[in-house]
């Protein structure tokens, strides 16, 4: 599969990205339960814009991963392993039964996204907040490249309350990055409970805005308003863009659902039968 | 008389020397007319990144630029360096990103600026990490060339680099002899072995005069590489002197000292005396004032010396 062009030929419909999606989600929870650990939660929640970066917006060369120009995708909550490597190996970046060894000695499905491990991981993620960072540097790289290539950052909301991610984006506005594009997968929850709980965000978008960033709020499970907000954060470019997704934390599987243990814990038997069901 | 230099002059020098390769580029957290970066700056400001006083961000913004194939160069003081550890170990060493970050105003030298600007454990906490390479020039001119040779290096750097002036140690012929990783010999001699880094160099080539006058023939060594360490050339020198002494403006925790005792208790035990700050914390004061208050000076090293052959089998 070439997706030099951004995307396949021509745009997939909403119900293709949609079945992707599903394939991808039963990947997700197949992965965790036969490792018998990771974060499905953040993954499923995260799962639906990955899908619809990577079918239809990121140029990227499955067959030459590490291709200069490639645009770049920065998975910061580098925890939605189980999300990444289900989309990378979908757009055929490896094999699918890569999947089975997911953190398993020696394999290329490390726990959290690891470039030095994983083709078409562009960021060893892992420790929170500094994703953005990253990506900053990468759109600083462009724009001397004079490269159009565009640099997405997918954020979670717990991960917020990392300080680094305010450093970066006060730069981000500062330097005026409008080739610096970043999701926010407001999914509500974090390790040990409800964001609210741990450390409320009160208004996250207003935050965003005070910071000189461009701003949307999207429903981060419908595929018609991410495909827009795709087409959206490429029309901003008078600096920095962020589309902050609301989203269910587990969706899909009713009882990872909203559900703050099943950010990481793996489904025993019984469940995965369950989410199979669930996921068809 | 010899010129009175201070050796993050030298990585201002540097930076300009490889302002050809356009690959380079330039990072600052607020203090780079103190790192000497302005210099770069001011002549390339399209590659210069100024980060404003956010160093956990300098440092994985330099390693988004490494990934994307340029060399990036970042500084700050060398205390502030190490408020990004955690970023410098996940994003920069880690993944192996040729970032080349310069601490400056390191150790109890930096003065009157007082204890929580005097890094003393910069090198050792650098040290500890896989791919690193970590390094602490004597002066201006041999700090410009390291930094011209960290250019090809394919891994991440620290480099620490000194506030004050002392008197310049090196000439053009032996700069152009460094190697990183390589220690370079001052002078030779077969009753003990002085192992230095930064400043405290300057105060080993006076204590060797002194030792010399009273005929104790003393070799000199500028460690301006910590790691990787020059095991070879330490370990000839424990073979040729039977007793070592480590000077440096660094905690003798975990620093130059302490790299050279490991290599020393695993593969040729001989007598080592370690000078060095001695596990506390600095105070204001001028830059001599503190050496001497605290046990670095010349007169330190000369004691060390003394106590290293005494213990000789």
């Amino acid at each position: 599969m070439s997706m030099d062009a951004g995307g396949t030929e021509g745009q997939p419909q909403v119900a293709e990205l949609e079945s992707v999606a599903l394939a991808c989600r039963r990947a997700i929870v197949s992965m965790v339960h036969k490792a018998g650990a990771g974060h499905p939660g953040g993954s499923l929640s995260a799962i639906d814009m990955l899908v619809a970066l990577y079918c239809t917006r990121l140029r990227v060369r499955p067959d030459e991963p590490d291709w200069p120009d490639r645009d770049r995708f920065i998975m910061s909550k580098g925890h939605a392993s189980p999300g990444m490597y289900s989309i990378l190996s979908h757009s055929g970046f490896f094999d699918a039964e890569e999947l089975d060894s997911f953190r398993k000695l020696g394999s290329i499905c490390q726990g959290h996204v690891d470039s030095g491990w994983t083709p078409g991981v562009d960021f060893s993620a892992g420790s929170l907040g500094m994703g953005l960072s990253f990506g900053i540097g990468c759109a600083f790289a462009a724009r001397l490249d004079a490269s159009k290539r565009t640099v997405f950052v997918m954020l979670g909301d717990g991960e917020l309350q990392e300080g680094q991610v305010w450093e970066a984006a006060m730069s981000a506005a500062h330097h005026e990055l409008n080739n610096l594009k970043v999701f926010v997968d407001r999914n509500r929850i974090q390790n040990d409970d409800f964001v609210d709980k741990q450390m409320r965000m009160f208004d996250v978008p207003a935050k965003w805005a005070a910071f000189e960033w461009a701003v949307r709020e999207i429903d981060g499970h419908d595929m018609t308003e991410i495909l827009e907000a795709i087409q959206w954060m490429d029309g901003v470019d008078t600096g920095p863009a962020v589309v902050i997704a609301h989203t269910v934390k587990g969706k899909g599987v009713s009882f990872m659902e909203d559900n703050p243990s099943f950010h990481g814990a793996a489904p025993s038997d019984e469940q995965l039968e369950q989410a199979m069901e669930e996921l068809q | 008389m010899t010129a009175l230099v201070a050796s993050r002059d030298g990585y201002g020098e540097g930076l300009m020397q490889l302002a050809d390769d356009e690959r380079v580029v330039v990072l600052e957290a607020d203090l780079g007319k103190s790192t000497k970066s302005c210099r770069f700056r001011e002549m390339y400001p399209e590659r210069t990144f100024s980060l404003g006083i956010s160093e956990q961000n300098m440092m994985l913004v330099a390693a988004g630029l490494a990934s994307s194939g340029y060399k990036p160069f970042a500084s700050t003081f060398a205390i502030f360096t190490e408020r990004g550890f955690e970023q410098v170990r996940n994003g920069i060493a880690r993944p192996n990103h040729a970032v080349h970050l310069c601490g400056s105003h390191g150790g109890l030298h930096t003065g009157t600026d007082g204890s929580s600007a005097q890094s003393i454990e910069d090198l050792a906490i650098y040290r500890t990490l896989p791919n690193m390479t970590v390094m602490h020039p004597c002066d201006d001119i041999s700090t410009e060339r390291l930094t011209v040779l960290l250019s090809a290096l394919s891994g991440p750097s620290y480099m620490r680099t000194a506030r004050n002036k002392r008197p310049r140690i090196h000439d053009e012929e032996s700069v152009a002899a460094l190697r990183i990783g390589k220690g370079h010999v001052l002078r030779e001699g077969s009753d003990v072995a002085l192992l230095a880094c930064g400043v405290l160099v300057g105060e080993a080539m006076t204590a060797a005069e002194v030792l010399s006058s009273d005929g104790i023939e003393v070799t000199v060594v500028d460690m301006h590489t910590i790691k990787p360490l020059d095991s070879a050339l330490v370990q000839r020198l424990a073979a040729d002197c039977g007793a070592l002494v480590t000077a440096e403006d660094h905690s003798i925790i975990g620093g130059l000292g302490g790299a050279v005792a490991e290599l020393l208790a695993a593969n040729c035990p001989v007598p080592l005396e370690r000078v060095g700050v001695n596990d506390t914390f600095g105070e204001s004061g001028d830059g001599d004032e503190l050496l001497e208050k605290y046990g670095l000076n010349s007169d330190y090293i000369i004691a060390a010396a003394r106590r290293a052959i005494a213990r000789k089998a």
